[in-house]
């Protein structure tokens, strides 16, 4: 752990929904710092804020106040682009409901992120094969989502995910919408890429058995940080 | 960038394939009615006026009222006594004919044939044009007495002579018997599509007491020496006219002299009308087309808007998802429009041909067509995505 600067900083972040008398606080103020290779749960009841944490996290949203240093450069200053730029190259997404083009094939899924970043064609397909193929869907990339199951289709997210070998990996209940066996597959799958390829984990999720792969879990309630632990038995 | 988005729009097309082909037909469809509305009516305006102005330029016309056609019944018809005033007074003019209208059937033997009867003195075929292909016209006598003689139009000949020879039978009109003197050579349709062989022409006399039963003549046609001025010849004309029928200082005129060129405008005018009509409902279709477009786009806003939020959750730009959509509308409109004028061209040559009008190619409205269909498949393609993609990406990503 590097004493200087962590991944990811939080500080005070806060988000409020709506204006006026239907305002609603989500996020109190979070502190929150990540350092790199870390493999985070988030953990918490339903409406605390983990959500709206992670979509803060990955760009998809902007926090009402606070700050929030990614590699020591404050995301809340960036332009709309430049937090464009930031997903395409340092961030990885998997959500719970898959968000994969419909009618389109798992090979095209996963070719889409290259395709902004401009690769020749060549190499997005042999990158995107690859990456397929890590997630164990070698033979399957010529199907849609509909003729996938759910696991595998969220392997195809998680491989979209990668195939742009991003620094963090943001995970919103990716196996809420899975049964246990299939679950654990995908944790493992996730766990591979956390020990092995260094990315650093960041993962919402409701179940216990999930939170044992990471390494340090955080518990959320009512839009503020309550616990923040380190698992002792890491897988 | 650009290659790359346009091979987003292109997956984009395939994977909507029944999206973009609806979108498409909804633009060829409108696109063709366009055209090929608009090419039949400006052929039929330039055949009427081709005909018209085969009429020569000697001919003027004489019409009671202000209007030529419908809406000149109000105004007092002419005289036969007008006829020899011309005559009298207005040195150019070559050949005076009044004439009269009305239709009869004609029977022989057992056939019989509804047509148009003209009543008018031997100058009515110098100054129509017509020649006659047997027999003889009006002697003087038949033409004063009224005799029930006639001069028959190829189409009545056979119709009611089949190859026969009809100079000298007898034809019943209504309720009097009249002898054939004589036969037209054809010629063809009129300027409004009309057979001008489906006539019999009669004595003025004849018709007015027989057939009308006025005195009255409905126009006359006059034609005018060569190398005399037109223009002076109407002038004549109107100022004749006028004292004739006691029109005051003050008042307007209540008859019209219009010379070919006028014929011709006023009946183009009629055809300039209906083709305007024409290329309005047309463009109904056009904008009925668009509707169906947005209506498709509509309905595919939430899949689209969170297919945005997908691309931007993994790093599109805003301009790039923009630049897709704009890609995409614009290839399927203009390929809808493309498809649409090759469409329209084909139909137009052949219906033209079919109508017996000129083909003519209006690269206006081609192009006019083209870029309305384009903004229509511009407009409804980009606009909604324009505001999807100006969302935070997890609002897009959640739209319902
Ligand atoms: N777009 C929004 N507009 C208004 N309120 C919102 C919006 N998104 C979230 N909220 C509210 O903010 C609070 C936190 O929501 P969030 O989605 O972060 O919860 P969560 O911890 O992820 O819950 P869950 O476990 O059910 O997913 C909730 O009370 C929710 O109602
Ligand atoms: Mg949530």
């Amino acid at each position: 752990m590097s004493a200087s600067e962590p991944l990811i900083r939080l500080k005070g972040i806060t988000k409020t929904y709506g204006i006026g008398q239907a305002a609603f606080q989500a996020l109190k103020g979070i502190d929150l710092a990540i350092e790199s290779g870390e493999f985070v749960a988030i953990m918490g009841h339903s409406g605390s804020g983990k959500s709206t944490t992670m979509n803060i996290l990955g760009c998809l949203d902007t926090p009402t106040g606070g700050s929030y240093e990614f590699q020591g450069v404050h995301v809340e200053r960036l332009s709309r682009n430049q937090r464009a730029l930031l997903r395409r190259y340092f961030l990885g997404f998997v959500f719970q409901g898959f968000n994969l083009l419909a009618r389109t094939t798992a090979l095209e899924n996963v070719e889409l992120p290259l395709i902004y970043r401009g690769d020749p064609a060549a190499e997005r397909h042999a990158a995107a094969r690859a990456a397929l193929e890590h997630v164990g869907l070698q033979g399957w990339e010529h199907h849609t989502p509909a003729e996938l199951s759910g696991g595998q289709q969220q392997r195809v997210a998680i491989a979209r995910a990668m195939v742009s070998r991003p620094k963090v990996l943001l995970a919103d209940e990716p196996t809420g919408n899975l049964d246990t066996r299939t679950s654990e597959e995908i944790m493992d799958l996730i766990g591979t890429f956390n020990r092995e390829h260094g990315i650093t984990v960041l993962m919402v999720t409701h179940e216990p058995e999930m939170a044992q792969y990471a390494s340090r879990v955080i518990n959320f309630v009512d839009g503020r940080v309550e616990k923040d632990q380190r698992n002792r038995g890491e897988i | 960038m650009l290659w790359n988005t346009l091979l987003l729009a292109l997956r984009a097309i395939r994977r909507n394939l029944m999206r973009s082909f609806l979108t498409t037909l909804g633009i060829v469809i409108g696109v063709a009615a366009v055209i090929t509305m608009v090419t039949l009516g400006n052929g039929a305006t330039q055949s009427v006026s081709d005909r018209i102005s085969s009429m020569g330029s000697n001919l003027l016309m004489l019409v009671p009222g202000q209007r030529f056609g419908p809406g000149s019944e109000g105004a007092a018809k002419f005289k036969t006594a007008d006829v020899e005033a011309i005559r009298g007074q207005i040195g150019a003019a070559k050949h005076v004919a009044p004439v009269i209208n009305a239709s009869a059937t004609a029977v022989y033997q057992a056939e019989n044939w509804s047509t148009s009867i003209s009543g008018s003195n031997d100058d009515y075929f110098e100054a129509g044009g017509w020649e006659l292909a047997s027999g003889r016209v009006f002697t003087e006598s038949e033409q004063r007495s009224g005799r029930a003689v006639c001069v028959l139009g190829e189409t009545v000949r056979e119709k009611l002579f089949g190859r026969q020879n009809p100079v000298g039978a007898d034809v019943r009109i209504k309720q009097f018997s009249c002898e054939v003197i004589g036969l037209l050579k054809s010629k063809g349709q009129s300027a409004m599509g009309t057979d001008q062989d489906d006539t019999i022409v009669m004595p003025l006399r004849t018709v007015q007491r027989r057939l009308a039963g006025s005195q009255d003549v409905g126009r006359l046609m006059i034609s005018v020496h060569d190398g005399a001025s037109i223009d002076a010849v109407k002038e004549q004309l109107t100022l004749l006219m006028r004292e004739r029928r006691n029109i005051g200082e003050s008042e307007d005129d209540d008859f019209q002299v219009m010379d070919t060129r006028q014929i011709a405008e006023t009946l183009t005018g009629t055809t300039k009308i209906l083709t305007m009509l024409l290329g309005a409902v047309a463009a109904v279709s056009l904008l009925v087309g668009g509707i169906g477009i947005m209506n498709i786009m509509l309905v595919s806003v939430t899949e689209r808007t969170r297919e945005i939020g997908i691309r931007l959750s993994i790093g599109a730009l805003e301009r790039e998802v923009l630049l897709q959509f704009l890609i995409e509308a614009v290839v399927l409109s203009s390929l809808g429009g493309f498809v649409g004028i090759v469409l329209a061209t084909a139909a137009s040559i052949f219906l033209a041909a079919l109508m017996g009008i000129p083909y003519l190619f209006d690269p206006g409205i081609n192009l006019l067509a083209f870029l309305f269909s384009a903004a229509i498949g511009v407009i409804f393609g980009y606009f909604p995505a324009r505001r999807a993609a100006s969302l935070n990406p997890i609002d897009a990503l959640r739209h319902e």
